[in-house]
């Protein structure tokens, strides 16, 4: 299980209604079923994972958010969680703008290009920056659109959106970003949690 | 061939109104069942049947002495298990293994319905069934199930009677026939009634068949069951016992011997007038049309389950008519999964041996039922 899942199970009211878009092999959806009783739903892209959600008695439609999150009517969840996927996306600030029309509340995580790794990464060896939460060759990636915390801290900004609460994690453990460690938590932070609102 | 024996018949006294206007009552619905039913009462599955298929979904057809349609998906041990579920199949009404149909005697005029039959529909089907539910003392089913024209009686089943299960497999179908589907189905329809020995429907009276008409219906009907991959890989270009080509109009070429051999024995086993009432039924299907174009609506009272399966070679049912139907779900904030298995084997791959697709049917069910318990 990955370390965020906790955090982002701790974001969430018991019994709430919840989305998990990107849900991959479904552990996530399990732990907020058993751990906050959650009402989920999960949508993926991979028939292989939806197989496994499936033989895990989870209710799982396959389909690509890009494009299938327009299905739902607005403000169908309470929230909707995207979990490392949104640099994955053609269109990011599309997709943001779905998940907050679809759900009340987004959790969003994004896996920080600002890390002190990645950049000593591409500094010294002067190619693109291959991490433990990015392991892949730059012409096979999947992630089209990498950014750091301060990036997706920006980005609220610039297409609108309240970040309600914002978590690195470094090191398995939490801690809050605010604006006066903002710069030290872009170098340290692996991932960025943000919990968002329209 | 003797279908009166090995048929179990329930007589539904009960009067049905049928969308064409009349009404029948005391009319035959022919079914059988596997597994058996437990105490509880829970664990019953209503399977309806696609098309040409019958109420003898698995083992040895009594009639036919062929194996059941849907012999790799129910059974011991199967995606539906009857060790553990008891299923539920009935001929639909329209049909000719034993439910009402074209081909039963009249009893005002003493003579074979033939095309005097009543237009029936995907709605008169299912509310012919429904009776079997309380001819078993079942309150609420475990679930029902269906491909393509069987997956149609799913969604008009649930739409009609929204707590009557607690699960709904829909596969390989759409909830409002397309223009493509009713023009492959006409093309059968006018290869039945263009055979001389169709006589207007009463070839019965005259002891002869259209199995000519009815050979081509199913020939034409079958390549659009398969996918071009399919076919092309299977057959190519191979010829049928021959080493070249002959000049001539016999069957040169494998493809055209198979389709010649599923012609023949089709008639051997399907009423041609059945083969009119079912496809006709089938292009009658407008689900979203019955609900003023808001398919959502037909599912706005019910809290079963959905589990929605499509296949990427599917070009007869398609994936995004599936998914259509996926969508008007969500759109009510319905339970609903869904997945598209990949197959090579076209609309019928529900019926044949795909392991992802019997293995998400296998889950879906045993994990829903587990729950159900909880």
């Amino acid at each position: 299980m990955k370390p965020e899942y906790k955090i982002i199970s701790d974001l969430i009211e018991k019994d709430a209604k919840v989305l998990d878009v990107g849900c991959d092999d479904g552990t996530l959806m399990e732990f907020l079923k058993t751990n906050k009783n959650a009402n989920i739903r999960g949508i993926e892209i991979s028939k292989e994972k939806v197989q496994i959600c499936i033989a895990k008695g989870l209710t799982v439609i396959e389909g690509n958010a890009e494009f299938d999150l327009k299905q739902f009517p607005n403000d169908s969840f309470e929230y909707v969680v995207l979990g490392q996927t949104l640099q994955a996306f053609i269109n990011p600030e599309t997709v943001i703008r779905e998940l907050l029309r679809v759900g009340n509340k987004a959790i969003v995580t994004i896996p920080n290009f600002g890390h002190w790794k990645v950049r000593l990464n591409l500094l010294f060896k002067g190619t693109m920056p291959i991490t433990n939460s990015l392991p892949h060759d730059w012409y096979n990636t999947p992630n089209i659109h990498m950014c750091t915390i301060k990036d997706f801290v920006r980005f609220s900004k610039i297409i609108n959106f309240k970040i309600f609460k914002s978590l690195a994690l470094i090191n398995q453990n939490v801690s809050d970003i605010n604006k006066s460690n903002l710069i030290f938590k872009n170098l340290f932070g692996e991932l960025g949690i943000f919990l968002i609102e329209k | 061939m003797n279908i009166k024996q090995n048929i179990k018949t329930l007589i539904v006294e009960k009067p049905l109104k049928l969308d064409c206007g009349q009404t029948i009552n005391n009319f035959p619905l022919a079914y059988e069942t596997y597994g058996s039913l437990n105490n509880e009462k829970d664990n019953a599955i209503l399977v309806f049947h696609a098309l040409t298929g019958d109420q003898f979904v698995t083992g040895i057809n009594p009639v036919t002495k062929k194996d059941g349609w849907w012999s790799y998906a129910v059974g011991s041990g199967k995606s539906i298990d009857t060790d553990k579920y008891f299923v539920i199949c009935a001929n639909v009404i329209g049909g000719c293994m034993g439910s009402f149909g074209p081909s039963h005697e009249n009893p005002k005029t003493k003579k074979i319905y033939g095309t005097d039959f009543p237009v029936i529909t995907i709605n008169d089907m299912v509310n012919a069934q429904i009776n079997l539910l309380d001819f078993f003392g079942i309150k609420k089913l475990f679930s029902v199930v269906g491909g393509s024209m069987g997956g149609m009686q799913v969604l008009q089943f649930i739409s009609n009677y929204p707590d009557k299960a607690k699960t709904a497999i829909p596969i390989a179908c759409t909830s409002s026939h397309s223009a493509q589907n009713i023009a492959f189905n006409e093309l059968g329809r006018q290869a039945i009634t263009a055979d001389h020995n169709w006589s207007d429907g009463d070839y019965n009276s005259k002891n002869i068949v259209p199995d000519k008409g009815l050979a081509v219906a199913r020939m034409a009907a079958h390549i659009t069951y398969l996918s071009k991959k399919g076919l092309q890989e299977k057959f190519g270009r191979k010829l049928q016992e021959r080493d070249d080509l002959k000049f001539g109009f016999d069957a040169d070429f494998q493809i055209e011997s198979y389709l010649r051999y599923q012609g023949s024995v089709f008639v051997d086993r399907f009423d041609a007038n059945s083969y009119l009432y079912i496809t006709r039924a089938m292009d009658y299907f407008d689900l979203v049309k019955q609900f003023n174009g808001n398919l959502s609506d037909a599912f706005k009272n019910t809290k079963a389950k959905f589990f929605i399966i499509s296949f990427t070679s599917d070009w007869l049912y398609p994936t995004q008519e599936n998914k259509d139907i996926v969508i008007a779900l969500n759109a009510i904030g319905a339970n609903v999964g869904f997945v598209e298995i990949e197959s090579d084997k076209g609309h019928d791959s529900f019926l044949l041996n795909v392991p992802d697709f019997l293995k998400a049917l296998k889950n879906f069910l045993d994990k829903s039922y587990v729950e159900k318990n909880l």
